[in-house]
Parts: C-alpha cells; sequence; structure tokens
C-alpha cells in the first residue's frame, strides 16, 4: 500500500494548488479526481470556457453592433458558433494539460477515479472502471469543491433547462433565455448569449441583482445591463419549470405576493448558486460532520478529524478559484509546518461581464451596518482620458477608507477591465495602506488605473481630474 | 512648489536641530539664498532655496529635530518677479531625463528611516510633524507603519506632556542661577567622551621634551620659511611630522578595535583639536603622512579657520586615526586627555616652560614641555604606548631623526 504525506480529493484550483505546493515542499502528494481532466469546475466547467465565450462574444457583439462602426470599421460578421465552441474547447484542453505538466514538474502524483475517506489516514479510490484501491496518507485535503444549487420544480436536463455546464455549450443560440437567479454566473451566462443574440430574462428571489455587491456599484451594473437588453424580473420567485420539446414554461410569482404568471423561453439556465461537494466522501468515517448546508467546519483548515483538511468551495468562505488557491497554499504550509493565512477580507470578487464589476473589502452597506466611520472617494470613468480615447466611459472606481485612520477598507470598480485594475487595491490593502499612499502613487497615463488613483484623491477631497 | 529638503548629514549623523530661519513664510527669496540653518552633532549647516520664489510654509519650526529627507518648508517657485528656475515636474506621457533637484543641497536618497520605508502617507506625516518614524510602532505588514500608525503617534505626541530634557527630573532653579540647553555640539561632546570613558581600557603615559633644538631649528629658519610657503613655521608640524613618526614604529596605536577584530590603519589621519566658541572639535588632517612641513601647517591653517567660521564639513571631521590635543595653547602644564573613539591614541601637548634641567651634570635651563599619550590598553601595550612617547619626544629633540627616519 502506497503511503503519501498528503492525499488531496479533487483536482481543482484547490487541490492542484496545493498538490503543486506540496510538491514544491517536499511532500510526497498525490491528487485523486475523478473527471477525466484536472482542474476541476473552474478549467472544465466554468470560470475558463465562460470566458472563453465572454471573450469571443464581447467582440463579435462589438463587430456586429455600433462600437466597430464608430471606430470606423465597417464589417459584415458572421456568428460561426461551432468555432466559437471549438477554440474554447482547445484552450481549456491545453490549460488542463498545463495543469498535468505542472504535476509533473512538481512530481505529484494524479490518481484518477473517485476518492474517498476510508477511516483515519486511509483514502479510497474507485477507479472508472470500477476498480477499488486503498492509500495510505498521513494527511488528506478535502478538496471537492461544489456544484449548482438545485431549485425544487426546476428540474435541470441540460437539455433545455441547464446549469451553468449546460449553459456553456449550447447547440445553437436560443431565441429567448430566461435566466433563474441573478448572481454573477447567471449574468455572466447570460450576457454571452444576449450578445450572441439571444433575449435574455434574468428572474430573481432578491429585489437586487448580485448580493454582496456594494449596492450603488450594483444599481450602476443593472442600468448597464438594461441598456444592452437585459430584461430583469426582481423579487420574482419561481416555483415551477416544464420543459417542452422546444420551449420551456416557467411559473413565476412575486415574492412579496400576487399572482403568478408563466413565462416561456427557448432555453432555462438555472443558475442561482453553488453548494458545497461533500456527499459520499465517507467523512462519517472519520467523524467529521458538515453543516446544515453541507460545508465542512474547520479550524484554520484543521477539520475535526486528526490528519484530515479542507479548502476552497466545501469550507466557509467566497466559492471563489481564487480563495481555494489561497486555502490551498496555507493549508499545505500549515501540514508543512509553516506559517500559513488567508484574509478572506482580501478575497476580490470580479464579474467579468462587460463592463466588469470588480471588489475587494468591505461594502458601503457593510461599514454602515458595523458603525464603522468611512469616507468615501469617487472617480467616473467618464473624466478617464483612456476610457473616453476608447469610447468606454461607463461605471466608477469608488474607494472607501477609515474616517480617521484612512485606512482603505472597501474599493469597487464598474467598467471594463475592473478585474485587472482590483488587484493594485488587494496589494494596497494587504499592506494596510490609506487611501493617501494610492494617491500619492505616479499612475501610468492614459490608463484606467488613474480613475483608481483620482478616486483615492476623492476621500481626502483633492480629486483632480473631474 | 519645491520641497525644501534636510540634506544628506554625513557618515554616522542621523539628525539635525533646525538652529535659525533666515525667512518667514510669505518671504520672496532667490536661489541660493540661505532659507535656514542646521546645526547637527558635528557642523552646522546651511540650506538654501533651490530657485527663485516664496517661502510658502515652514513645516520644522527653530529647534526641531530632523532627519535627511525630512521637509522643512516648501518653497512656491516663480514668484518674486523673478522667472521660475527650469525645474518642471515630470510631464505626463514624456518621463524628464533629469528631473531638478528638489533642493539647492545635496537630495536625499532613501527615506528617512531605517528599517521597513514607510507607506508615502506616513512618511507625508513624519516629515510634516517632525515625527522619528522609526520610533513608530507599525500594525501593518511585517510591522511596517501605516497612515493610521503614524495618526496615532502625531496624537500621543500631542497629548503627551512634553518629554522632559535629561532622564533625571530637572532640578530647581535658583535665584542666582541660569538654566541652558545644551547645544547640540556639547551634547555630543559630553556623549562622545563618556562613551570614549565607558569603552576603553584608558591610561595615560607622560615623557617630557626638551623644546630647544626645535625652537632653534625654528628661529633660524621662520622668515625664509614663511617667504617660501607663505605660511608660519609653528610647533604643530613638528608634532605632527614625529607622532606619525612614532606610529610608524608602534602601529597599534594607529589601530582601532572593531567588535572581536583590530583594524590596523596603514593611512594617518592626524585629528587636530581645534577650540573654537562652541566647543571643542576635531578636525582631521587628512594624509598627513604624504604632507610637507609646510604642508601641514597650511591644512591645519585651513581647518582652524574652517572651524572658526563653523564651515567645516562632515568630512573634516570624520575618520582620523590618532588626534593631537594642545592644552598648551591655554597654559597647561599637565594633563590627561580622553581618547577620540574609536582611536586609540591621543597625545597631549602642554605649555612650554622653562625649568633647570639636569644635562650632563650640569644645571642648565631648558624649554621644557611635558607629553601625554592616553591610549586604549586593549590595544596597546604598555611598552608600545612608553615607546611611541619616547620616539615623540626624541624626534622633537633631535628633528634631524625625522629627515633620517630613524
Amino acid at each position: 500500500m502506497a503511503q503519501y504525506d498528503v492525499i488531496i480529493i479533487g483536482g481543482g484550483p484547490g487541490g492542484y494548488n496545493a498538490a503543486i505546493r506540496a510538491g514544491q515542499l517536499g511532500l510526497k502528494a498525490a491528487v485523486v479526481e475523478k473527471r477525466v481532466t484536472l482542474g476541476g469546475t473552474c478549467l472544465n466547467v466554468g470560470c475558463m470556457p465562460s470566458k472563453a465565450l465572454l471573450h469571443a462574444s464581447e467582440l463579435y457583439e462589438a463587430a456586429t453592433g455600433a462600437e466597430f462602426a464608430t471606430l470606423g470599421i465597417d464589417v459584415k460578421p458572421k456568428l460561426n458558433l461551432v468555432q466559437m465552441m471549438k477554440q474554447k474547447a482547445e484552450s481549456v484542453t491545453a490549460l488542463t494539460k498545463g495543469i498535468e505538466f505542472l504535476f509533473k514538474k512538481n512530481k505529484v502524483e494524479w490518481i484518477k477515479g473517485a476518492g474517498k475517506i476510508a477511516g483515519a489516514g486511509k483514502v479510497e479510490v474507485t477507479a472508472e472502471d470500477g476498480s477499488v484501491s486503498v492509500l495510505e496518507a498521513k494527511n488528506i485535503v478535502i478538496a471537492t469543491g461544489s456544484e449548482p444549487s438545485p431549485l425544487p420544480g426546476v428540474a435541470v436536463d441540460q437539455n433545455r433547462i441547464v446549469d451553468s455546464t449546460g449553459a456553456l455549450s449550447l447547440p445553437e443560440v436560443p431565441k429567448s433565455l430566461i435566466v433563474i437567479g441573478a448572481g454573477i454566473i447567471g449574468l455572466e451566462l447570460g450576457s454571452v448569449w444576449r450578445r450572441l443574440g439571444a433575449e435574455v430574462t434574468v428572474v430573481e428571489f432578491l429585489d437586487r441583482i448580485t448580493p454582496g455587491m456594494d449596492a450603488e456599484t450594483a444599481k450602476t451594473f443593472q442600468r448597464s445591463l438594461t441598456k444592452q437588453g437585459v430584461q430583469f424580473k426582481l423579487g420574482a420567485k419561481v416555483t415551477g419549470a416544464k420543459a417542452g420539446k422546444s420551449n420551456v414554461s416557467l411559473t413565476v410569482e412575486p415574492v412579496a405576493g400576487g399572482a403568478a404568471e408563466t413565462i416561456e423561453a427557448e432555453y432555462v439556465l438555472l443558475a442561482i448558486g453553488r453548494r458545497p461537494f461533500t456527499e459520499n466522501l465517507g467523512l462519517d468515517s472519520v467523524g467529521v460532520e458538515t453543516d446544515k448546508r453541507g460545508f465542512i467546519p474547520t479550524d484554520h483548515f484543521k477539520t475535526t478529524a486528526p490528519g484530515v483538511w479542507a479548502i476552497g468551495d466545501v469550507i466557509l468562505g467566497p466559492m471563489l478559484a481564487h480563495k481555494a488557491e489561497e486555502d490551498a497554499v496555507a493549508c499545505i504550509e500549515m501540514i508543512a509546518g509553516k506559517w500559513g493565512h488567508v484574509d478572506y477580507n482580501l478575497v476580490p470578487s470580479v464579474v467579468y461581464t462587460s463592463p466588469e464589476v470588480a471588489w475587494v473589502g468591505k461594502t458601503e452597506e457593510q461599514l454602515k451596518e458595523a458603525g464603522v466611520a468611512y469616507k468615501t472617494g469617487k472617480f467616473p470613468f467618464s473624466a478617464n482620458s483612456r476610457a473616453k480615447i476608447n469610447h468606454e466611459t461607463e461605471g466608477f472606481a469608488k474607494v472607501l477608507a477609515d474616517a480617521k485612520t484612512d485606512e482603505i477598507l472597501g474599493v469597487h470598480i464598474v467598467g471594463p477591465q475592473a478585474g485587472e485594475m482590483i488587484g493594485e487595491y488587494c496589494v494596497a490593502m494587504a499592506f494596510k495602506a490609506a487611501s493617501e499612499d494610492i494617491a500619492r502613487v505616479c499612475h501610468p497615463h492614459p490608463t484606467r488605473s488613474e480613475a483608481g488613483r483620482q478616486a483615492a484623491m476623492g476621500v481626502e477631497g483633492w480629486t483632480m481630474q473631474s | 512648489m519645491a520641497d525644501i529638503m534636510t540634506p544628506a548629514l554625513g557618515e554616522s549623523v542621523t539628525e539635525a536641530t533646525v538652529a535659525r530661519w533666515t525667512k518667514k513664510a510669505g518671504d520672496a527669496v532667490r536661489k541660493d539664498e540661505i532659507l535656514v540653518e542646521l546645526e547637527t552633532d558635528k557642523v552646522s549647516l546651511e540650506v538654501a532655496a533651490p530657485a527663485d520664489g516664496v517661502l510658502e510654509f515652514i513645516a520644522a519650526e527653530e529647534g526641531a529635530t530632523v532627519v535627511p529627507g525630512a521637509v522643512l518648508g516648501r518653497m512656491a517657485e516663480g514668484a518674486a518677479g523673478a522667472k521660475p528656475a527650469p525645474a518642471p515636474a515630470a510631464k505626463k506621457e514624456e518621463p524628464a531625463p533629469a528631473p531638478a533637484p528638489a533642493a539647492a543641497v545635496e537630495a536625499p536618497k532613501a527615506a528617512p528611516v531605517a528599517g521597513a520605508p514607510l507607506a508615502p502617507s506616513a512618511q507625508r506625516i513624519v516629515a510634516e510633524n517632525n515625527l522619528d518614524g522609526s520610533a513608530i510602532a507599525g500594525s501593518g505588514k511585517d510591522g511596517r507603519v501605516t497612515k493610521g500608525d503614524a495618526i496615532a503617534a502625531l496624537e500621543a505626541r500631542a497629548n503627551a506632556p512634553a518629554a522632559p530634557a535629561a532622564p533625571s527630573a530637572p532640578r530647581e532653579i535658583h535665584e542666582r542661577e541660569e538654566r541652558v540647553r545644551m547645544t547640540r555640539l556639547r551634547q555630543t561632546i559630553a556623549r562622545r567622551l563618556k562613551e570614549a570613558q565607558n569603552n576603553a581600557a584608558m591610561l595615560t603615559t607622560f615623557n617630557e621634551v626638551d623644546m630647544s633644538a626645535v625652537m632653534a631649528l625654528r628661529n633660524q629658519y621662520k622668515d625664509s620659511f614663511e617667504k617660501s610657503h607663505g605660511v608660519k613655521l609653528g610647533f604643530m608640524s613638528f608634532f605632527v611630522k614625529a607622532v606619525i613618526h612614532g606610529l610608524k614604529h608602534v602601529p597599534d596605536v594607529n589601530a582601532e578595535i572593531d567588535g572581536t577584530d583590530i583594524i590596523y590603519k596603514n593611512h594617518y589621519d592626524i585629528g587636530v583639536a581645534v577650540g573654537t566658541e562652541k566647543g571643542l572639535i576635531v578636525p582631521v588632517l587628512r594624509d598627513a603622512d604624504a604632507l610637507s612641513l609646510s604642508g601641514i601647517e597650511k591644512g591645519i591653517g585651513a581647518l582652524g579657520k574652517k572651524a572658526r567660521d563653523g564651515q567645516l564639513a562632515m568630512d573634516d571631521l570624520q575618520g582620523g586615526t590618532f588626534t593631537i590635543s594642545n592644552g598648551g595653547v591655554y597654559g597647561s602644564l599637565m594633563s590627561t586627555p580622553i581618547l577620540n573613539a574609536p582611536q586609540s591614541g591621543i597625545l597631549g601637548m602642554h605649555k612650554i616652560q622653562e625649568r633647570p634641567m639636569a644635562i650632563g651634570g650640569q644645571v642648565v635651563i631648558r624649554p621644557m614641555m611635558y607629553l601625554a599619550l592616553s591610549y586604549d590598553h586593549r590595544v596597546v601595550d604598555g611598552q608600545g604606548a612608553v615607546t611611541f612617547l619616547v620616539r615623540v619626544k626624541e624626534a622633537i629633540e633631535d628633528p634631524q631623526r625625522l629627515l633620517l627616519d630613524v
């Protein structure tokens, strides 16, 4: 029986980064992955393929819509959905192969099959052909991630009613698409298909979109999406769905009460969130219990069972690939007897729509609720030279800082490339920077990043360019 | 706008006191006009206006302690009818190839404190308020000082009672007493002398020297010497020569202790103590072994003048390998000088006094001087110290030895 220092169950961003770090630190490590490729949801059916389609569809829309014409580029584009899907698949394959390479480079073993804890220090692997083997490990890291949450009454058939995975591979551009859930995933995939020609309606239970996003930012974002043609039905509860041969009828009733209505579309995307994947992992064999929602409680990634750790979407915190990656590094370093720490307040969020939305730290609502006195600096991209030149003036950058110490508490950006801009603030906040620290640092001109600096200046009232 | 910055102060000098502003906020100033005088442990220095303009505000008031790089004040350039100095801020998109220095003095190279550099905001607060950045406890990553920390330090200072000048409680002043704050120079003298006493195993050996020969030589050649070299022939040049003669023979006296090592120096930079109005300072005569008697006289003369005029630069004061102190000019007959740390020897010269000496069975009146060598017994053995002093004595009594190097 093979003996490992650490066996990681799940080869997604949490698992594969844990494995690489373990290899770097000289631990004998293996990853058990039941999928035929590494990379988990993120690479196979999540972040990566969705970004491939977002990028392609954004360019398609730029070419078909007014944008290219404004720039003096007259073209008549034609959508080739097969090629668009093919390039997506090729990129994904290249990325998953890249991880295989990284495993080899760091001497990490990839064990194909479904992993399950079989008592202390034991992992049982069921291979595709049904054969079962048992491995021994000093440490077991659960990194099994998450799956789309189901909604009673809406049965995903991946045909007419799809989840995020299905929505990445629709065989045609729907004439109409209803997205259930105005979260990040729903809005991104809704955007993809709207750009390619679908009429998109987003139905959301809450009376706002993107819960967790700063309210002012969300409002600006929603206005922008509405302008693009996305329709929103907020405060609406989906109670049932009936898939027909070529369409779906959805029963929707107002949350506040009132008459139910039926709406129809060719396709329905269910994207109300994700839930931890913790079933059939043999947790009971080591006495680990999940909470009501299926999350594994941990204390700095340590579960209640000695030698059993958990990272990523299966534990509390934002369910994001980069958060899982941070967990992975900290967890493995702790296993190796080093210091590891993740500050979840500094895990940024990005919505890769157009405009993008990115934020890190606290929202205004959170600060108000916590009774923190804060100051705000805000700068519109309409006053940013690069944005103007590129005809991309939507949105703003907003910096929230402590009223007394000026420490940056939260940053919210809506506008193209917001995701690329937020990293600067992640670093700044990790160093407990004040808004003035950003305001006093030279930024390249002309770039969108200058808007972030001008917003920082605004905290202390010396925004110079608006 | 240009910040007026505290210039680099010298290797071992970490702070300066703002002695005097020659201008008030709002005054028009011309380029290179002196704005403010700073006083350090060793020298006074002046900071000049970087350009024509108006002194906008004074950040460091008189009496404030500043560190290199700290902002002293700020100037608005180009007012007062004068054209602004061509020191444009770097234009966007076109990096200026060589931005003009912010002040006429040497621009500071680094952040004002040791350790982690301050955040830009904290740097501003520290500079504007003369805080000691290195004394602020940092709450940021790896103990870095954040803006919040700097603000807290500022508030703490505002709330704290004025710090006592000395660790002991100040005693009451009686009617016929006067309390005067020690100048920075005096504080430094006090501290360094005490450090030397505490660190070195210091003791003093004595000898006496018959000055007849040197005096005769001097009398014989003083006119032609002055004519040839434009400088008077004094005794000090002979002593410098004699000391170097001795140091070459006993290298221990020209060495210093560094931790558990001894550093022997193959250069002879002789400090010559000079009394000034403010106190005793010791400018250094560089590579004195390579100088002629006239070169030594000229060098000492120049240093003495600079010292009295308060014009000494830090370079003039650092790196001496041995010191000569002449208490004789004030009439001292005998003294035990204190080492100029980290040096290992100091020669005390004294008053020349005619004394009856027994020479060859006869009582003869001779111009005599007592010599004292204080030395660090950790480096220099008694034998070495005495040998050194005898060498000096012999060279003075018989200057031809210097010529022949015997």
